[in-house]
């Protein structure tokens, strides 16, 4: 075991990943003697070489549209995109060829390609780096959608996206980076992508979030003293609603945390979802803490944008009093 | 000297068999044996037959919107036979002469036409039919790293009009492609216009071709009219991509002698002169003459290929209509390698429910 930072634990992933199976390769922007503008890819170039970890021209839709061909190609491509701001050049190739190409080649050609993206706020950077755009990727299909919100997680799901047979944009919540540390094995091992992770037990009141809020979810569980039960998604898409569905059925109350924007959030997805599947178990309407439907704001307002424990707080004591 | 010349070029014209039937032997003699040109000849033939019918399909109600490949036959043809089976064509929809000649079964084509995806499973080495324009070449880009990334000798070959060079993904493709050493070989047809707008709103540049200059990596033009040339530019070019890892680029003027597809009508936006013109160019009539001209096809083989043409069409189209309908199971059940519960119980729900999947686990 090593006491690792979620970054950290990618790094490993990534090395362990490049170690194992000469099909995987990094590409993206200052990925490989910089090692990466957080430093997820450090010490890999050097180690495994610039055929292995590969400095791309600075263009995301190059990046991607080429890892597209490097997995058709039956390569495992593991692309950085430096921000999830910049993610917009390649939602292209990512929604009309990476989630497409197995469905209308009838599994001819898959494109099993890890996109990883450092996504959300709270690190007070320049405008554009801070956006957390989950459900525009989960809305179109093909495509999976995963975001850890530990170190353990962060490898073990990251290692399951790189293995999997299908492209996985794999978010990585930047504010916890190197909030925290926890005990990470050293061998290999996975975390299953498409299922949510019970953080914590309770009865009188399901939460779901996912990435840096779930430690926003524990500051205020914590300070309401409720018996407050806490999911953490890591899969946005697809969607683990049996662990939310049996969680909601039991407590009869939900409140949904996220950092993006309201409207048509997957905050909407699941606030359905639970009505659909839990409707005559609900003593309370299914409460939604999440971004405001306006830009991210810049950094001397974010932390009043982003959920906090008091907001969620708040929450809790409305769900709970209905 | 303060102002001094940095860079200078020339941009080389290739051309073999022209318009007028004249050969350049010095190029043009032993690059294919005969028996091939004759085969690739009668294979072109083939497939003009089958685009009048595909055309006819369309009218007729029996197939959705087609783009008419009729013209442009020598460009991918001329490619497809310079390369190796090993190597990849990634197309975009005017290749049908280049794909049936690596094997693709034209029964495909048409069943992608006919809105059924099975028709974009083809066991070659190339990539589906590629609908939004100009995104096709950076998968090449890839294709062709794979193949150096293993050492396996194989390259990839892609195709695109003059108006998908406009597109920002053709620029990152070919800037990939240069700075990373990736084995491409890009062929742009350029063909006078995309839909209705002519090249010169989508190049200023005298040539396209200078557009592979800018980033570094040789650049011919080609009459894509001429099989011979496109043969010996694409040979040439996967020589390079082989032996050096250098990507070339090929502009190959061509005419798109159709509408750009069923649902167009080219008389709206250009002259019927023009038109006529390049019907005087068409690269399988030169191929024709030239064959006579040595004695090595005649009238009664042309009458024997036009029934030979006609049956195979035909039993092409039986195939295409005669398959069986998808099931609705096939929306689901190749959309992930396994497919996740909450897909599987939208499956079920089509089945069961007019409701959608709510309910369901209630």
């Amino acid at each position: 075991m090593a006491n690792l930072t979620l970054v950290q634990a990618i790094n490993l992933a990534l090395a362990q990943e490049l170690e194992k199976d000469d099909r995987v390769l990094i590409l993206g922007e200052d990925v490989g003697a910089n090692g990466g503008v957080f430093r997820a890819t450090e010490g890999l170039h050097e180690r495994f070489g610039g055929d292995r970890v590969v400095d791309t021209p600075l263009a995301e839709s190059g990046i991607i549209g080429t890892a597209i061909g490097l997995a058709m190609g039956g390569l495992r491509p593991v692309p950085e995109i430096q921000f999830e701001g910049f993610l917009g050049p390649a939602y292209d190739q990512l929604c009309t060829h990476a989630g497409r190409m197995r469905s209308r080649t009838r599994a001819g050609l898959t494109v099993p390609m890890t996109v990883r993206v450092p996504v959300g706020g709270g690190i007070h950077a320049p405008e554009l780096h801070s956006d957390s755009p989950e459900a525009i990727y989960s809305h179109n299909p093909g495509i999976k959608v995963v975001m850890p919100s530990s170190p353990y997680d962060a490898k073990g799901l990251l290692i399951s996206a790189i293995r999997d047979p299908d492209p996985v944009i794999f978010f990585e919540p930047k504010r916890i980076y190197r909030a925290f540390r926890e005990e990470v094995p050293e061998d290999e091992y996975t975390v299953p992508i498409g299922k949510a992770r019970v953080v914590r037990e309770g009865g009188d009141m399901t939460m779901v979030s996912w990435g840096a809020t779930v430690l926003q979810c524990m500051n205020a569980i914590e300070a309401s003293g409720s018996d407050i039960e806490l999911i953490d998604l890591r899969t946005i898409n697809p969607l683990d609603m049996d662990t939310v569905a049996t969680s909601v059925r039991k407590t009869g109350r939900a409140v949904i945390v996220h950092e993006a924007p309201m409207t048509c959030g997957v905050g909407a997805e699941l606030s359905a979802r639970i009505m659909e599947q839990c409707f005559l178990h609900l003593q309370a309407p299914v409460q939604r803490v999440t971004g405001f439907d306006t830009l991210m704001p810049y950094y001397k307002l974010e932390l009043e944008y982003l959920p906090d424990a008091e907001r969620i707080g708040k929450a809790i004591a409305e769900t709970a009093a209905y | 000297m303060p102002v001094d010349c940095a860079f200078e070029t020339t941009i080389e014209r290739v051309s073999i068999l022209d318009e007028h039937g004249v050969f350049d032997e010095s190029m043009g003699e032993g690059l294919i044996p005969d028996a091939d040109v004759v085969a690739l000849y009668r294979h072109m033939t083939m497939c003009r037959h089958f685009d009048e019918i595909a055309f006819k399909l369309q009218r007729s109600g029996r197939m959705g919107t087609y783009p008419e490949n009729r013209g442009q036959e020598a460009t991918s043809l001329g490619a497809a036979y310079a390369l190796e089976d090993s190597d990849w064509l990634v197309t975009c929809y005017r290749e049908n002469a280049g794909l049936f000649w690596r094997g693709v079964d034209p029964e495909k084509i048409l069943l992608h036409w006919m809105g059924d995806e099975r028709g974009n499973h083809i066991p070659v080495k190339a990539t589906p039919l590629a609908i939004p324009i100009g995104t096709q070449m950076l998968h090449a880009a890839g294709l062709a790293w794979a193949s150096k990334y293993r050492g396996d000798g194989g390259i990839a070959c892609t195709f695109f009009g003059d108006g998908a060079t406009s597109e920002g993904d053709f620029h990152e493709a070919m800037n990939f492609s240069a700075n990373l050493d990736l084995p491409v070989v890009f062929v742009c047809q350029n063909n006078s216009w995309a839909i209705s707008v002519p090249t010169k709103i989508q190049c200023s540049a005298p040539t396209i071709a200078q557009r592979g200059l800018a980033y570094g990596m040789h650049s011919v033009q080609v009459d894509g009219n001429d099989l011979f040339a496109m043969v010996k530019v694409v040979r040439d070019a996967a020589d390079r991509a082989r032996t050096e890892n250098r990507p070339t680029f090929i502009e190959a003027i061509t005419y798109r002698l159709g509408d750009h597809t069923t649902a167009d009508d080219a008389r709206r936006y250009r002259d019927q002169a023009e038109v006529d013109a390049w019907k005087g160019r068409d690269p399988m009539i030169r191929l024709r003459n030239w064959l006579e001209h040595r004695d090595l096809w005649d009238e009664n083989q042309e009458q024997a290929q036009r029934a030979e043409n006609e049956a195979t069409v035909s039993s092409i189209v039986k195939r295409a209509e005669g398959i069986e309908p998808p099931t609705t199971d096939d929306i689901f059940n190749w959309m992930y390698a396994d497919t996740p519960p909450v897909l599987e119980a939208q499956r079920q729900s089509m089945r069961t429910s007019s409701l959608g999947q709510g309910i369901t686990g209630a």
